[in-house]
């Protein structure tokens, strides 16, 4: 039976789906019967998922022409 | 510069391009990522005048060692790398006396504490506007030291695996495994705190 603190050692890995089958049956076993575990399983995975779909906030135009600028002029200055 | 007809090349015929000197090539590479590295660069430094220079210094400094590119990781990875660099440099002026490292030693052992043990509410998305969510996810990434940071970053926002994340930030997997356990943790209670399902104390963050 795995401990809290191993599950927790864990719980990242689980996620990514990076580890070996007789580890997962333990971990697996082990959320089945700590609630909090689960918990904390559960809520990981959420905040992982929220941040994946955060949309990239489009680059800002100003931002954008500044740098095309200043490659231009590297650009420039190389190809003499 | 214009749009270009570029848009459907691969990535490795461009840089094989722009080494040529091919000027419409480099900037289509620029198109492709300018907006990641500015997000990156954002979350890393937490400024957005570093940041702007973090993307200018990062793709003049891709355009001048193109030729040391070795094409053995992916073009992406390569640039990520410059830019984590050149954001822990600003980091590191900024803090005189204090170094920000992502090799400092971080103490893996004792600091999975977890104190908020809560569901969430099905759908936090609903109680908030699309901006506070914003500033909430932003603020959470904030406030995690810059080792943690980065890691979380790289794996888990811009996508990288473990090993893009490992060659970019010159770490062992196993140094980015355990990182990124650690934030992940951080995060999770941080949002608890957040979005935890409505009951007595749900406004007890206010």
């Amino acid at each position: 039976m795995l401990t809290c603190k191993e599950f927790l050692n864990e719980v990242s890995d689980y996620l990514d789906e990076g580890i070996d089958a007789e580890l997962k049956a333990k971990l697996e076993k082990h959320i089945t019967e700590c609630p909090n575990c689960w918990v904390i399983f559960d809520t990981m995975k959420k905040t992982i998922q929220i941040y994946k779909g955060m949309n990239p906030y489009p680059i800002p135009a100003d931002v954008e022409a500044r740098l095309m600028r200043a490659l231009e002029k590297k650009m420039a200055a190389k190809g003499d | 510069m214009p749009a270009s007809s570029q848009a459907g090349i691969d990535e490795s015929t461009l840089v094989a391009q722009s080494r040529e000197g091919n000027t419409s090539a480099f900037a289509e590479l620029v198109r492709r990522y300018e907006g990641k590295i500015f997000r990156l660069a954002q979350h890393v430094t937490q400024n957005r005048e570093d940041a702007e220079d973090v993307l200018q210094e990062t793709f003049m400094k891709a355009y001048e060692h193109l030729d040391q590119f070795q094409g053995n990781s992916k073009f992406y990875t390569w640039i990520v790398r410059i830019a984590v660099n050149q954001a822990l440099m600003k980091l590191r002026r900024k803090k005189t006396g204090k170094t920000v490292s992502l090799d400092e030693t971080i103490d893996t052992g004792e600091d999975t504490v977890v104190r908020e043990i809560a569901a969430w509410d099905e759908n936090p998305e609903q109680r908030f506007s699309r901006e506070e969510m914003g500033e909430i996810l932003d603020s959470a990434i904030q406030s995690l030291e810059p080792p943690y940071r980065s890691v979380f970053v790289l794996r888990d926002i811009e996508e990288l695996s473990t090993e893009e994340t490992a060659d970019a930030l010159g770490l062992s997997i196993p140094a980015v495994k355990s990182r990124l356990l650690r934030a992940r943790l951080q995060l999770r209670e941080k949002l608890t705190r957040q979005f935890k399902r409505k009951g007595e104390d749900a406004f007890a963050y206010l």
